[in-house]
């Protein structure tokens, strides 16, 4: 076929996809087919184009001269004192305190960027969990000990604060006899009832799977791995510290309740983290 | 028309002379160009998408056709792209032809570069213009990211919260910075309406401004090309810009449009009514970000724990490969001109393009370097690759973690080998004395 022809035809095609696609929006809209007839539209007047060019164009190749991009020297030098032009007395100085001024005042300008955040104070090391606090499931549910199922998982938050970004924590319900802990920390779990920050430690994703059967609670971002009888301590994946641990209780009602705060900041790891806030 | 025009501004000459200009004629130069025109096209979608997406992250009732989503709680931003998506015409395939656009676009930058490394054509005089192409990649990834993030579903809400276990992870700065960034600890309402800034106006003017840069420093310079007969260090063949470029390139930008106008209306991306609304206690797995993240993400799954704390500071490790890892390897990136001038002492313009065999070293650091990434990729998918290889995660992390260490340098190393292997026959044949660049080392030196 000649290449006229065939310009012809792509151009042609191009028009008929373009007058369809008016037709699909005007009745209704349709995703594949505006897409179908959006991409024919575009690749009739494209293979149009490209034949036009390969099959119609003078293909005559053209030499051009490249003249050397640096200038002589002796017309850099007076560009240089053209750029410079007269000799003040201390113009060192003068050109230096110019550009502190200009420092400073940009340094000043750049303060109200200050006003994008809060400072983050103590925000990074407490939660809402406070002494007394309730568990509730994310209904608002207090709950008890007999409630959870064994091996059973459960989102809680202290009673006010259900869906806390930071206060999450997940309640899990564990043989007592299984852990292997420290003696204070097992007198935190009563009846197996053994809570743990739900923020990943290493890039702060809520840590959502949990292995019953091994015991281990994984997290879907990055596949850190932490071992619930024994303290969430990791036992793969790039975390390097264990899940805080919520201090539990049970109050005279028989409602698991919180004993604090946990007692580490929850969440990824930040350089004063240790330190304690201040 | 010409007259014109030329009546008022005078471009008699100018025009003839730029009419003339000439292009050299190769399909790899053509790279760069749909870099520029996949951005083109995402111009036009984004701004027919700005008109109906709506950066608040108050929550609404959805009451849109979607009906697994009927009567939920979800923020207007997410409530204005399932509208974009299910109500308003056309706008399904204007916003999926957007996010593939933004794939292609990180991609025909990234292979361009290629091209421009392998051949050698970001030694003097376009240093200059490497640089800010290198600027350029790093904006087309933030533009993607920040593009990403304001859907404002589960998934993209998974990113953000990485970006800020990263970001405070820098030390002494760390909290600062987040609190600055997101105005707050993590999650914020007010990020959202941040990101659509970014996303909207300052990333891409900056992008355009230095895609301005970028071809006015190509329109001084002139174009590179691949040694041949008749060419030279002193001129540049080719065809002329009007009518033989302009028509290809029109051409190019029709194809480019076309490719991408089918796969915007024929294959789903991003749905984000899967996913569902962001959700500050929930994750789903597996959750994988676009393509030109997994590098970063697949380094953050790598690295070992290695939280270091001395003298009551504490560096916790996703600092390593969020932060430091990145900013060498943009370093790097970008110094990589003089890097190379310091070893070849070669300060000298080139014009003329490197076969890549001519130069066998810079063949197997830049293979070395792609495996490098595409392993660090690989590994931002390593709970996908578990399910594909039927093995557990552990084990594929672990076979990557020596990988990542092993394969670079002896896929770097082999393509040395080849590529000075097939340099040496060429000379060979072509009957020319070993030349300078075979007696150069491993290391790069003489």
């Amino acid at each position: 076929m000649k290449p006229e022809r065939v310009v012809a035809v792509a151009f042609a095609v191009s028009i008929m996809a373009s007058m369809g696609l008016v037709g699909v929006y005007v009745s209704g809209g349709q995703a594949q087919a505006e897409g179908a007839l959006l991409g024919t539209a575009l690749g009739g007047l494209g293979v149009g184009l490209a034949v036009w060019s390969v099959g119609l164009l003078p293909s005559r190749t053209r030499s051009e001269e490249r003249e050397p991009l640096s200038s002589d020297d002796a017309l850099v030098d007076r560009a240089e004192d053209d750029l410079h032009p007269s000799d003040i007395t201390r113009r060192k100085a003068l050109v230096r305190l110019m550009a502190g001024a200009g420092g400073t005042l940009a340094g000043a300008l750049a303060i109200p960027a200050l006003s994008l955040g809060p400072r983050p104070g103590q925000d990074l090391f407490t939660t809402p969990w406070t002494a007394g606090a309730r568990l509730v499931d994310p209904e608002g549910a207090p709950l008890r000990p007999g409630d959870l199922v064994l091996d059973s998982v459960t989102t809680v938050y202290p009673e006010g604060h259900v869906g806390s970004p930071d206060a999450q924590t997940l309640l899990i319900k564990v043989d007592v006899q299984d852990l292997e802990m420290p003696e204070d920390r097992i007198a935190w779990a009563p009846d197996g009832c053994i809570g743990y920050s739900k923020i990943c430690t290493h890039a702060g994703c809520p840590v959502g799977l949990y292995r019953a059967k091994a015991h281990e609670l994984l997290c879907p971002c990055h596949q850190s791995t932490f071992d619930v009888l024994r303290g969430c301590s990791v036992t793969f994946g790039p975390a390097d510290r264990p899940l805080p641990q919520l201090p539990i209780s049970v109050d005279e009602e028989g409602f698991l309740i919180a004993l604090g705060d946990f007692t580490e900041p929850v969440g990824p790891g930040f350089w004063n983290m240790t330190g304690g806030g201040g | 028309m010409l007259r014109w025009l030329d009546g008022r501004l005078g471009i008699a000459g100018l025009a003839r002379k730029s009419l003339k200009k000439v292009f050299p004629d190769h399909w790899s130069f053509l790279l760069g160009e749909l870099a520029l025109f996949s951005f083109i096209i995402l111009l036009a979608t984004g701004v027919f998408l700005t008109l109906f997406y709506r950066p608040d992250a108050q929550l609404v009732t959805y009451r849109g056709p979607y009906a697994p989503l009927q009567g939920q709680e979800v923020s207007a931003a997410y409530e204005s792209v399932l509208r974009i998506s299910f109500e308003v015409r056309s706008g399904l395939v204007m916003r999926q032809i957007h996010h593939w656009a933004a794939l292609v676009f990180v991609g025909s930058i990234v292979v361009h570069m290629m091209r421009v490394f392998f051949t050698g054509a970001f030694r003097r005089p376009r240093d200059v213009n490497w640089v800010v192409g290198v600027v350029l990649l790093l904006l087309g990834i933030g533009a993607g990211f920040t593009g990403y993030s304001l859907p404002d579903d589960l998934l993209s809400g998974t990113g953000l919260r990485i970006a800020y276990s990263v970001l405070i992870s820098v030390p002494l700065l760390g909290p600062h910075l987040a609190f600055l960034a997101f105005g707050g600890e993590f999650p914020t309402e007010g990020i959202i309406s941040r990101l659509f800034v970014m996303h909207v106006m300052l990333i891409p003017a900056l992008i355009i401004g230095l895609v301005s840069v970028h071809l006015a420093i190509l329109w001084r310079q002139k174009h590179t090309q691949y040694k041949g007969a008749g060419r030279t260090e002193g001129n540049v063949v080719g065809k002329a810009f009007w009518p033989q470029q302009v028509m290809k390139s029109a051409a190019l930008l029709a194809l480019t449009a076309a490719v991408l106008a089918f796969m915007g209306g024929l294959l789903q991306i991003n749905p984000i009514w899967d996913f569902g609304p962001f959700d500050a206690t929930t994750v789903s797995a597996p959750s994988q970000p676009d393509w030109y993240v997994g590098w970063l993400e697949g380094a953050l799954r790598l690295f070992p724990p290695l939280d270091l704390t001395l003298f009551g500071i504490t560096i916790p490790s996703p600092f390593w490969p969020g932060v430091v890892m990145p900013g060498l390897a943009f370093t790097v990136m970008g110094a990589w001109p003089w890097i190379e001038r310091r070893v070849t002492r070669d300060e000298a313009e080139h014009h003329l393009l490197d076969d890549p065999t001519d130069v066998p070293i810079r063949v197997g650091i830049g293979v070395a370097g792609l495996i490098f990434f595409g392993l660090l990729t690989l590994a931002g998918g390593n709970d996908v690759l578990a399910i594909m290889f039927n093995a557990s995660v552990e084990q594929i992390t672990n076979v990557l973690r020596i990988a990542i260490f092993v394969l670079p340098a002896s896929g770097g190393w082999l393509a040395y080998r080849i590529a000075a292997s097939l340099g040496n026959n060429k000379s060979n044949l072509l009957g020319r004395k070993r030349g300078v660049k075979l007696r150069r080392g491993p290391t790069g030196g003489f």
